[in-house]
């Protein structure tokens, strides 16, 4: 294939050269020679290796880490459906199916003529408008029977992407409900410009009581302050926008229509904590947002709101780099999106030491969530004991909920914490809900007797996802998506992770395939004691939540899938002729060990 | 007196000087704690977890956790012993072990540590991966199959060899270990046998070859005495203040 890129040398130079050969730019030359080529070719591989001098293997165990780095062409049209479970439930398998057979595709796989390839990718953050696709790393939402006959027409027709009608990749953002952050109507760079000195800034963010809403709920104050009385030689601003647990879609939004708040956001807390960098990481799945947050920064550049001497202040140097992701969900986990910034495999460290101390090259460093600095900034603004006058006793300000599933109005619903789950279900027409998985598949899966529980630290603490199931959803197939999701984005660095994961989906199947018994079950609660003690980051220490508070609450749903024998193997003697099946085109009664429907 | 800070073990105290970590300490002491990944020549990086203790009534991987004085570290319990039975289950599942037939049957790391904590049953349905061999180097060869992915070969590459002749690639189940050539071929990179990666696998992953079998099974390494009590004979004793 190397022939099909006569000048590569040239290309990949043209791309490292652009980044400066800075061998922490790797995953940026990596994603960039893919956007060029349509994948990244072995040789490109060695390219890249030499105009960053690192080690082949280096950059080859980086390129296979991230899944939607391709080292092997995988078409002209590369489509990925998000399979998270609320794709499924607005119907995405049905959807890929008929697009295959349009397409004389099979998921995985690229088609016979190099065409086109369709396969399934992690929740891409559509869920209030799914179900949804990637083509060639670009959101495509809202997909139904006509629209994916849109895609096949283009497709077969080898309609180049650019030339695709506009409004297929219009994404809507479906504010429904604006409180203090979503309803703001401050000018870019007011938060900037309120903050009239470091400390009485940091003192403003510590009185507040802001606490981090990528779900763990540090004091925002207390990790500035620490970053602030680290010493390095250089402190850096990393804002956390890998929004990848499936169900949560609030910053998606916040980057798309608030973006110069998220940015004022980080230059506050670059004044507060004294940084002069600032990176912004972005998930690879909102690639879509990078050339708009590009000319806001531009545009914040040109206003004086980044740069030199930032606001007349002298000394107050800071700018913002954007960073895409490509395809990883534990890169949200702060040490592993400092190793993704880094340019290498995205696999958490050992802690301690802390990013704040120890971060971005080893470096002092704050890492916020996307609405953390947009309340920052608003903080910046009013004044902490304005914000903390909001919310509850340990749970000041609004927090955004991304509210999908079985309801009439998905979308953002922003409220002051400790609101009711029963009040966020009636205000977006949720009726004969039977659970809300609340903060994704490493939150907690709560059902009807709990609906009067409150969205707070005190009580369900949550990253946004607020995701809804009525009563015809069989809660043991959300639960087995959430386990293949684990399995799927484990980094694999650690061995009850890695094999447990595995495991854990595997057993899943086996349930829903019919052969699953008490012993399963059993096995289970083994899996989830060795990920719950051992696990190396909370990726495996949370895999085990979906399957442990749905067998809790709705173990029927588990119960009805088994045999009531003590054990039953896993391998299917009539399932290991379907091959042959499929190869002969036979499906009658003599080609099946058992009785078939 | 001048004496090293200690912290307690299963009830019993152990020295430590600053800036060791609970498991380094331990070995010093002359004492064991089950371990895969930790090599005392190298940087610990807690991948296996099968040194995994409780230390103040939490779990952690006792080889990257740094001692501290006084604090309580369990790690000889049946809950423990029971989890590093079930994490060497998984390894063993997780790729294709055939200890009769295998060259480093008696010296490998895995299989000892299998018969020291007592594992009787696969305890897992096995996975059988896929792994082909690469036999393209004329002296060394490789049986990925084996392979137990605690990096100690691509971490002396890196750091004792400066070659970094071996790396990881994948991710979840798919990692698998990856050379430093385009072709992926070992024969293509510039690997020696003196290389210090060529000598620490734990496992049966990097073979010499024409050495096959030139000790019997039954008189090698660790069928002389078990993984515990060679571990405590060789580690590096922490010397009197």
């Amino acid at each position: 294939m190397t022939a099909a890129f006569p000048d590569l040398e040239a290309r990949v130079g043209r791309i490292a050269g652009r980044w400066a050969h800075d061998p922490a730019r790797l995953l940026q030359v990596l994603r960039e020679v893919q956007e060029d080529c349509g994948y990244v070719p072995p040789r490109a591989l060695m390219l890249v290796a030499r105009d960053l001098r690192l080690s082949y293997s280096r950059v080859a165990g980086v390129a296979s880490f991230y899944s939607f780095l391709y080292t092997e062409p995988r078409g002209s049209y590369r489509v990925l459906f998000s399979d998270n479970i609320t794709d499924r439930m607005q119907g995405s398998e049905a959807l890929l199916d008929a697009m295959c057979r349009r397409l004389w595709a099979e998921p995985g796989k690229v088609s016979g003529d190099g065409l086109v390839s369709v396969g399934r990718t992690s929740c891409i953050g559509m869920c209030d408008q799914g179900p949804a696709l990637l083509v060639n790393g670009r959101t495509i939402p809202a997909l139904s029977d006509a629209r994916v006959d849109v895609l096949c027409d283009l497709i077969l027709g080898r309609v180049p992407l650019d030339d695709w009608p506009d409004e297929l990749f219009t994404v809507n953002d479906n504010v429904r409900r604006a409180d203090i952050l979503l309803g703001q109507t401050l000018q870019p760079g007011d938060p900037v410009r309120a903050a009239r000195d470091p400390l009485a800034t940091l003192e403003e963010i510590k009185r507040s009581n802001l606490r981090g809403r990528g779900g763990a709920g540090f004091t925002t104050g207390l990790k500035w302050e620490a970053c602030r009385n680290a010493t390095g030689p250089a402190r850096h601003v990393v804002c956390n926008a890998d929004e990848g647990e499936p169900g949560t879609f609030k910053d998606r939004v916040l980057l798309a229509s608030y973006a110069d708040l998220v940015f004022d956001g980080m230059t506050v807390a670059a004044y507060a904590v004294g940084a002069s960098q600032g990176l912004l990481y972005l998930r690879g799945e909102y690639r879509f947002l990078l050339e708009h947050l590009q000319d806001v920064l531009e545009r914040r550049r040109a206003a004086h709101l980044l740069g030199t001497g930032i606001g007349g202040r002298p000394g107050f140097d800071f700018d913002i780099q954007v960073h895409v992701g490509a395809g990883s969900y534990v890169c949200g986990e702060e040490s592993a999106l400092i190793e993704s910034l880094e340019g290498k495999r995205g696999v958490p460290r050992n802690r301690p030491p802390y990013p704040v101390t120890n971060g971005y090259l080893q470096q002092p460093t704050i890492v916020n969530n996307v609405e953390t600095l947009c309340a920052a900034a608003l903080i910046a603004v009013h004044g902490g004991d304005w914000y903390r006058g909001i919310g509850t006793l340990k749970s000041s300000g609004t927090k955004i909920l991304s509210v999908s599933g079985d309801v009439e109005r998905p979308g953002l619903y922003e409220y002051p914490f400790g609101v009711p789950v029963r009040e966020v279900l009636e205000d977006s027409g949720a009726s004969g809900a039977q659970a809300v998985q609340i903060s994704g598949p490493s939150g907690a899966c709560i059902d009807a007797s709990e609906f009067d529980r409150r969205i707070a630290f005190e009580d369900l603490p949550t990253a946004g996802a607020f995701t809804v199931f009525d009563g015809s959803r069989d809660m043991f197939e959300v639960a087995r998506n959430f386990a293949h999701f684990f399995a799927h984005e484990s980094c694999g660095f650690c061995t009850p992770c890695r094999v447990g994961t595995a495991m854990l989906a595997a057993t899943m199947d086996k349930i829903h395939d019919g052969n699953g018994t008490q012993h399963e079950l059993e096995e289970m609660s083994r899996l989830n004691r060795v990920l719950n003690s051992s696990a190396h980051c909370g990726l495996g220490h949370t895999a085990c939540n979906p399957i442990l508070d749905t067998l809790k609450r709705f173990r029927p749903a588990y119960e009805r899938k088994l045999r009531s024998l003590d054990f039953a193997p896993a391998f299917d003697l009539d399932g290991a002729l379907a091959r042959a099946r499929q190869m002969t085109g036979r499906d009658d009664a003599g080609a099946h060990l058992e009785p078939h429907p | 007196m001048n004496e090293w800070p200690s912290f307690l073990l299963d009830g019993e105290e152990v020295p430590f000087r600053p800036g060791q970590t609970v498991l380094q300490a331990a070995l010093a002491a002359g004492r064991y704690i089950p371990h895969l990944c930790y090599h005392p020549e190298f940087t610990p990086h807690g991948s296996c977890k099968v040194c995994t203790a409780r230390v103040n009534g939490r779990t952690v991987a006792s080889c990257t956790t740094t001692a501290e004085a006084a604090i309580e570290v369990e790690s000889n319990t049946e809950e423990l012993n029971d989890l590093r039975r079930t994490l060497v289950q998984m390894l063993f599942a997780e790729g294709n072990h055939f200890c009769p037939s295998c060259e480093k049957s008696g010296n490998c790391g895995l299989q000892a540590l299998g018969y020291d904590l007592g594992v009787m049953t696969a305890g897992f349905r096995h996975l059988f991966p896929e792994r082909p061999v690469d036999a393209s180097h004329p002296e060394i060869w490789l049986d990925f199959n084996r392979c137990i992915l605690c990096e100690l070969c691509a971490r002396a590459s890196r750091d004792v060899d400066g070659k970094n002749v071996f790396a990881l690639g994948g991710r979840g189940l798919d990692k698998h270990l990856i050379v430093n050539a385009e072709s992926g071929r070992l024969a293509d990179t510039d690997v020696a046998v003196g290389d210090k990666a060529v000598d620490v696998c734990p496992v049966g992953v990097i073979l010499r070859k024409r050495v096959g079998f030139a000790v019997p099974i039954g008189r090698r390494r660790y069928d002389l005495s078990p993984i515990s009590a060679q571990a405590r004979a060789d580690a590096p004793r922490t010397p009197e203040k």
